[in-house]
Order: structure tokens, then C-alpha cells, then sequence
């Protein structure tokens, strides 16, 4: 298993996933910390990033944003990072199950399932119960990511029974696809929505039937800048990094 | 003429060229070597024999043999306007035609949303006045396929052409033939390997598509999800299925090529240089 | 059964000029120097180059005049080309080639093939039939190409520089043999070559191309006899001068006279042969000899106990002496010389 994840960060190389690695290569001077974090917190933490600067100015943060799953296995195979924040805590869970974990993992904030439709609702969607129609086309993410996994929750805690037309490969290609018009709703995460502006509109999903989907950060075994790392993840944990982590929609657990 | 060599040695090959080619033989083959290295083989029949696997091999074989068959059709016509017809803008319409090979696959996909989308220039069109949506449907997969796949045979077909005499043309206009004719049984045939060549390299191209058919297609097993779609998103849960899955389409590919290499390349080029010249 | 033609094109550098008529039966051979525009009077014939003006008329049907808005393809002229390099489909057997035209004019497949053996068996090919035609040699690709075009029975063959393609060694054997086979075919011929040996043995009649212009026709021996371009003066071996004949002399455009006899006044040609005229270092003093030209030596050849001398002056000439000659007057390029020639040795006539 071990060896397939090695391999996995040279096939997810030629997949065209974006890679810090290129970044991290001056990770062993110190002042600087490389946070691997989920896609879904590429606004916030860039945001958090500089701020956190502004309080350390000697320290350079470093970041490779990609999907949870991707980040965990170059981790595990050794690429050079401080911190990971993982966008579910089964990703985390294969962090700490390889002991590639340098402290307790922290769940540092949470995101809401939400149903994105196009600006205006034109469909006039108003919950879960209005997908189980044939004549929307909904698309949501693959089983095999964690959205996708929220999405069926979802669904399942609604008792409806949703026909998708694509199981995306990540949550920001739901987005897309609904705001290019080409589906008619999906289930993505709050944040996404919020960061999509103008393109897309929430639809609340109550929370009786919602998920509450957990971020856990740590920092890793490996860590080039333990000390930067540990500054880094209170920084994250602290009344300004929380609030700027509200501002995009996350939700403090 | 052969010159006289000192028997037992070889053909003089200059020695950094040949050091040269056998690191390109390495870079190629290594991966492949470590592919199999890392394959759980005492699992593989386990995940071959999943029904989804199946699918996803069965649509990729399909989608991408109608993608060459659509590259073939209007590709090789394509091609022959390209090299045979003098116009203006010839060269920015060869531009245009391949452009597909260098765009991104994904903004491939997206400009195909542009395109034959449901908000799209004519598939709004094509919706509201024949009901026909391109997007997440198989013939959605063939579309991004082709898109991507034919530039290869439009290339390989228009160098043939164009290396082509044209005398070989005019020649069967006095015998008779009308331009169609001229063009089924003298212009196609002689380029035979050309057909063949680009036929091939399109379909390897549209089998491995990934990007465009993903985003403008999407990934529903059944309709959309081809092998790669199924292999990327094995990589998230489960990477020893995605190797074995890899593995699968690897091996057709390599089989196809190497089958058909045999058959058509080895061959010394036609029509050049008859008789003595 | 008669062929007139036309042709006014510009292609390229090439501006293209050219009138001739065939006779029911004859082969007319186009010779000149390369670039000459003889293949492009073949491809507008064969309706493979359309014409900017003019006309090209096959048995009284009008196959190509822009004028009147008449273009008859290639596929429809029943006119058979045997091209240089002979351009045989290496992608089908000998037989199919031959049997192609028949094949695309809608001939029954077994029929064509009949025909096209019968074809082969004529032209002593038949036991290639089944093979590619990469594997016969020049000669019978040359067999197998005129099979193909006679084939489809036409009503005019064209043959396009047909022993270029072959070395030296065998183009006198399938020259001869190209003569034969020509023989059996009673239509209208034309043929393009640079070799005025083809010409000579195979052509009825010779139209000399030069730039684009006709500027000879007529028998091979009349054409030599009385060379009418620089070109035919080349191959005769003669020098040609072009002028006006006035009071018993010709004054060429370059400023040099020419007495000759019995001339007509008005545009004339004169051909000096080379053998005709003696070098001197001065001035013959009391000679009979009319023409005196000064000059210098351009440049001097040696073959065999021959020599020629290139003279350069108002009048350039080549003049042929001998050995023995030469080393008496001991001439070096650069020398000054006068160049004699008799009025009587001198041929002229009306251009």
C-alpha cells in the first residue's frame, strides 16, 4: 500500500494537479512554513497566509492547495511540508495512520453542504426534496471525494432519491458546471458558493438534514520548521484566523 | 553500394546518438517497469471483475473507436483541403484545426460548454429546436474525444498528402477518373500508411482523454465514465485499483500498437520513386 | 482525326505562346532546352492546365477555350498521357494499373482485366502481371505505362520526355522499342523531349519550343538544315547570325556586316559553320576573302586533333580548326584575331 501511494504522487504529477513542490524546495531555510491545505480553503488560508505574515514578518508562507486525498499521499511519500489541513478527517485519519503526524490533529473549522443553482434560482429550487426530479439536471461529486460522500448523507438524512447526471471529480467542478449553466443545481460546500460571487446562489439546506463537514489541521512528523508550524496552526486556531475563515462562509465547530 | 566493413561489426551507429536514444528507451520504459513493480496482481482479478470496471472498459473502447471513425471522416477530407487547396487563411485555419492538441483538455471541455453546451453558441440550438443535449451523454464523451483526437490524424494525413506527387493525380484524370474516383482509388490508397498511422495515434489519443471528456462530459458510470475518469477517481479512495485499471488500459494500447506497427509501418513508401526516376 | 492548338498561359516566368496542328496519324515531337514550356503545352492538352487564351479542338471538338467558357476535364477527353517517370500505382498490381482507366470508366472488372492482359501480352509484359510495377525496370514501366494509356483507347497519346527516366545504356534498346510499339497506334502523338535524338527517331515532324515560343516546325531535316534559333544552331553545331539583308550584306543588331552572296533583301538568317572559318593574327592582305572580323579569343577547346575557338567581338563566332593550326599561331584566350570567312561559304536565307 505504501509503495502504491508513492506512486500515486507521480501519477497525480502527470494528472496536472498543482504541486508545491516546486515552492518547497528552500522549505529547509528557516522562516519558512509549507501548509498543505484542502482546495476548498485556497481563499481563506491565502488570506490567513498574509496576515499571518504581517504578525511574523521573518516567516514566509508557502502554500500547495490541492485535494485532501492528493496532499495526504505526497505527504505520507515525502514531500516537505509543515502543516496539513485536510478537508475531512478520513484523510487526516490517513495521516496519523502512517504516524506522519507531529501533533494532535484539531478540527479548526467546519463547512455546511448547500444546494448552488444559478444567479436568480431560475428552477425556483427551495430544498433537497425539489432535486428528486427528472427534469433538473444535478450534478454532485463522485463517492470517492468527500463532497460526494456529504452529498449523499445528504440525501439520504432528506429520504429522497436524487438521479445526478455526473459524479464530479471535485466539488469546484460542480460549481462550474452549475454556473456555466450547463446543470441545474448541485451540492457543493457553503464556502464555494460564496466564492463563486456572482456566478451562483445558495440554496440553504436545513439544518436538520445538512452534514457538518469537519476541517482537521496538524502539523506533520516531517516538518522542515516545526516552530513556524506550530505558529502557523494557532495563528489558524486564533480569534483572527477564525474570523477570516467566517468571512468565506466556514462556520467555527 | 555497400562498402567493404571489417566483419562482425555493426553498422557504424555514432555512439551519443545511440546513448542518447537509449535514455529516451529508459524514460519510456521505466515507468512502465515500475507500474508493474507496484502491482497488487494477487488483487487485480478482484478488481477486474468489477461490473463498474467493466463498464468503464467497454465505454472507453467505444467512445474512442467512434472518436477515430469521426476523426477519419472529416479528418482525412480536412487534411486533404489543407494540403492539396491553395486559400486564404489556409494558415490560420491549420492553426485553428490543431489547435486542440496544445489547449489545456480542460479548457478544451470548457470551450466545448461554449460551444455545444446547453447555454452554448449552437447547442442552445441544438436543445430547443431537435431536443439533442451533448453534455453528460456518451455522444458528449465521443465529442470531447474527437475534439482532442483528431488534430493527430489531420496532421499525420496532410504530411502524407502533401509528400505525395500530385502527377500520381493527374495521371488517373486521363485515365478516366473523376476527381472522387482519383481520390478513393489512387489519392487514399497511397497514403495508406499515413491513414493507418494517424488512425491509430487519434484513437491511443481519444482512449487516454481525460480532461475534456471529464468536464464536458462528466462522470456517471454507464454514460460518461471512461477507463481514465475511473482510474483518476480510484486514485482517491483506492490507488491499487487505480493501478490495476491503468494496467488494463495500458495493455490494450500497448497491444494495438505494437500489433499494428508490424502490420503497416515496416513497409518502404509507396508510390515514391516508381520505376527509375 | 486532327488536333489544333492554341495556347496562350502564364505560368510562373513562363509565358507561353504555342500553335500547332497534328495530322490524323502523325507523331509531332516538342523539342527544346529545358523550362521551354514543352510539358505545360502536354498538361494543356490533357486538360491537367487550363488555358488563359486560345483553343484546344480534338477531332473537331472544342475540349478548352476560355473565350467562348468551354472546359472539357481531363477524365472526359479520351486524350492518353505517358508521363515522365511514368507514374505507375505502386499501390496495385501491373494489371490493375493498366486495367484502371477501363475500371473508371464503369468497364465490367472482368472485361477490364481482359483488355488490360490482352495489353500486357502486346507489349511483352504479361508475366508481370500479377506484380507490382516497382519491380520491373525502366523500360518495361515505360511498356506498362504506354499499355495503360492505350488502353483506354484514346483519341491522342501524349508522351512526356518517355526515355529521360532511363540511363544511358538502355535508352537506345527501348528507344527502339518504344518506336515499334508507337507504330501500332494510328491516333495522333505528340511528344515532349530534350533529346533531339528522340526527336529524330521517332517524330514525323519537329516543333522546336525556345522561352515559351515556337520557333521551328517541320521535318527533322528541314529543321536543320536551316536553324532558326540559337538552340538548333547548337545542336547542328553551326554558328547562326540574325539581321537584315541590305545591298548585298547582312548588318546584325549587334553592329557587325556580313557580306554574303545572293541574299534577298529584308530579316534574314546566316549560318557559318565553324569549319568555314580561319583564324589569322592580322588582316589578310589581297585576299579574296570578303569577311574580316577582329576579335578576341574567349576561350579555347580541344577535341581530338580538333579544335574549337570561341571568338568574342561584334560578332561572336566559333570557329573549328586544327591542332597543327592552333600551336602555329600559339593562341591564348585574351589574344587579339581576326576571324575570315568567303561570302560563298556563307548559307543565308529569309527569317
Amino acid at each position: 500500500m505504501r509503495r502504491a501511494r508513492r506512486l500515486t504522487i507521480a501519477l497525480i504529477a502527470v494528472l496536472g494537479v498543482a504541486s508545491a513542490a516546486c515552492g518547497g524546495g528552500d522549505t529547509e531555510s528557516a522562516g519558512t512554513v509549507t501548509v498543505f491545505a484542502a482546495a476548498s480553503l485556497t481563499d481563506a488560508f491565502t488570506e490567513i497566509g498574509d496576515a499571518f505574515t504581517v504578525e511574523h514578518p521573518d516567516t514566509t508562507v508557502v502554500f500547495n492547495f490541492s485535494g485532501s486525498s492528493a496532499l495526504v499521499t505526497q505527504i505520507v511519500e515525502g514531500a516537505p511540508a509543515d502543516v496539513f489541513a485536510s478537508a475531512d478527517p478520513s484523510n487526516m485519519t490517513k495521516l496519523t495512520d502512517a504516524d506522519a503526524n507531529a501533533t494532535e490533529p484539531v478540527v479548526f473549522t467546519t463547512n455546511l453542504a448547500a444546494i448552488v443553482v444559478a444567479p436568480g434560482n431560475p428552477t425556483g429550487i427551495t430544498g433537497v426534496a425539489d432535486l428528486a426530479t427528472d427534469d433538473l439536471i444535478v450534478v454532485q461529486c463522485a463517492p470517492e471525494v468527500p463532497c460526494g460522500r456529504y452529498a449523499a448523507q445528504v440525501f439520504e438524512n432528506a429520504g429522497v432519491s436524487v438521479s445526478p447526471k455526473s459524479l464530479e471529480e471535485n466539488v469546484k467542478a460542480v460549481v462550474t458546471k452549475v454556473t456555466l449553466g450547463e446543470a441545474d443545481a448541485g451540492i457543493v460546500y457553503v464556502t464555494d458558493v460564496i466564492a463563486a460571487g456572482a456566478d451562483a446562489e445558495a440554496v440553504e439546506i436545513p439544518a436538520a438534514v445538512n452534514v457538518v463537514a469537519e476541517y482537521p489541521i496538524a502539523v506533520t512528523a516531517g516538518a522542515p520548521n516545526p516552530d513556524a508550524a506550530g505558529a502557523f496552526v494557532d495563528f489558524v486556531l486564533s480569534d483572527r484566523g477564525q474570523t477570516i475563515l467566517t468571512s468565506y462562509g466556514f462556520v467555527e465547530p | 553500394m555497400t562498402r567493404a566493413r571489417p566483419r562482425g561489426r555493426r553498422v557504424g551507429l555514432p555512439v551519443p546518438v545511440l546513448v542518447l536514444a537509449c535514455v529516451a528507451i529508459v524514460f519510456f520504459a521505466l515507468p512502465l517497469v515500475g507500474l508493474l513493480w507496484r502491482t497488487p496482481w494477487a488483487d487485480a482479478w478482484t478488481y477486474l471483475a468489477d461490473d463498474d470496471v467493466l463498464t468503464a472498459l467497454r465505454l472507453s473502447l467505444v467512445c474512442s473507436l467512434w472518436a477515430t471513425a469521426l476523426s477519419l471522416v472529416f479528418g482525412v477530407p480536412l487534411a486533404w483541403l489543407l494540403a492539396r487547396v491553395e486559400f486564404a487563411g489556409r494558415g490560420i485555419v491549420r492553426a485553428l484545426c490543431t489547435l486542440s492538441m496544445v489547449l489545456p483538455p480542460v479548457v478544451g471541455g470548457v470551450a466545448l460548454f461554449a460551444a455545444l453546451g446547453r447555454r452554448g453558441l449552437v447547442g442552445e440550438y441544438l436543445d430547443r429546436w431537435f431536443g439533442i443535449t451533448l453534455p453528460f451523454t456518451t455522444a458528449g464523451v465521443v465529442v470531447a474525444q474527437t475534439f482532442v483526437a483528431m488534430p493527430f490524424l489531420v496532421i499525420t494525413v496532410e504530411s502524407a498528402l502533401r509528400q505525395l506527387d500530385t502527377r500520381f493525380d493527374d495521371a488517373s484524370r486521363t485515365l478516366g477518373a473523376t476527381r472522387w474516383y482519383t481520390f478513393r482509388r489512387v489519392t487514399l490508397p497511397a497514403i495508406r500508411p499515413a491513414l493507418v498511422a494517424g488512425a491509430v495515434l487519434s484513437w491511443a489519443r481519444a482512449l487516454g482523454e481525460f480532461g475534456a471528456t471529464i468536464t464536458f462530459a462528466g462522470n456517471f458510470p454507464g454514460t460518461t465514465q471512461t477507463m481514465p475518469l475511473a482510474v483518476y477517481l480510484s486514485l482517491e479512495t483506492n490507488t491499487d485499483e487505480a493501478i490495476v485499471l491503468a494496467l488494463v488500459l495500458i495493455t490494450i494500447s500497448f497491444a494495438v500498437l505494437i500489433g499494428l506497427r508490424d502490420h503497416w509501418f515496416g513497409r518502404p513508401d509507396r508510390l515514391q520513386g516508381t520505376a527509375t526516376a | 482525326m486532327t488536333l489544333t492548338a492554341d495556347i496562350a498561359l502564364t505560368l510562373g516566368t513562363l509565358d507561353l505562346r504555342v500553335d500547332i496542328e497534328v495530322a490524323p496519324g502523325e507523331l509531332l515531337a516538342l523539342l527544346g532546352p529545358n523550362g521551354a514550356g514543352k510539358s505545360t503545352v502536354l498538361r494543356c492538352l490533357a486538360g491537367l492546365a487550363p488555358l488563359r487564351e486560345g483553343s484546344v479542338v480534338i477531332d473537331g471538338e472544342v475540349v478548352d477555350d476560355p473565350a467562348a467558357d468551354v472546359f472539357v476535364e481531363p477524365e472526359h477527353r479520351q486524350v492518353g498521357v505517358v508521363f515522365q517517370n511514368y507514374l505507375l500505382f505502386d499501390h496495385m498490381s501491373v494489371l490493375e494499373n493498366v486495367a484502371f482507366g477501363l475500371r473508371a470508366r464503369r468497364t465490367p472488372r472482368a472485361d477490364a482485366r481482359r483488355i488490360a492482359y490482352d495489353w500486357l501480352d502486346r507489349v511483352g509484359l504479361a508475366e508481370y502481371a500479377g506484380q507490382r510495377p516497382r519491380v520491373l525496370s525502366g523500360g518495361q514501366a515505360q511498356r506498362a505505362a504506354l499499355a495503360r494509356a492505350l488502353a483506354t483507347n484514346p483519341r491522342l497519346l501524349l508522351l512526356d520526355e518517355p526515355l529521360a527516366a532511363l540511363d544511358a545504356g538502355t535508352r537506345g534498346a527501348v528507344r527502339r522499342d518504344l518506336r515499334q510499339h508507337l507504330a501500332t497506334f494510328d491516333g495522333m502523338r505528340v511528344l515532349v523531349t530534350h533529346d533531339p535524338v528522340d526527336a529524330y527517331a521517332l517524330a514525323d515532324r519537329v516543333a522546336i519550343l525556345d522561352a515559351g515560343r515556337l520557333v521551328q516546325v517541320g521535318t527533322f531535316a528541314e529543321v536543320t538544315a536551316h536553324p532558326r534559333s540559337r538552340y538548333v544552331a547548337d545542336l547542328v553545331g553551326v554558328n547562326l547570325v540574325s539581321g537584315v539583308v541590305a545591298d548585298g550584306a547582312l548588318m546584325t543588331p549587334g553592329g557587325a556586316t556580313v557580306v554574303i552572296a545572293d541574299a534577298l533583301p529584308g530579316p534574314a538568317f546566316a549560318v557559318i559553320r565553324p569549319t568555314s572559318i580561319t583564324i589569322d593574327r592580322h588582316s589578310p592582305v589581297g585576299s579574296s576573302v570578303r569577311n574580316t572580323w577582329p576579335g578576341v579569343v574567349a576561350d579555347v577547346d580541344r577535341l581530338g586533333d580538333r579544335v574549337r575557338v570561341g571568338i568574342d567581338g561584334a560578332l561572336p563566332l566559333t570557329a573549328e580548326i586544327t591542332v597543327a593550326a592552333l600551336e602555329s599561331l600559339a593562341l591564348r584566350p585574351g589574344d587579339n584575331v581576326v576571324a575570315a570567312v568567303k561570302a560563298t561559304d556563307i548559307e543565308c536565307y529569309p527569317a
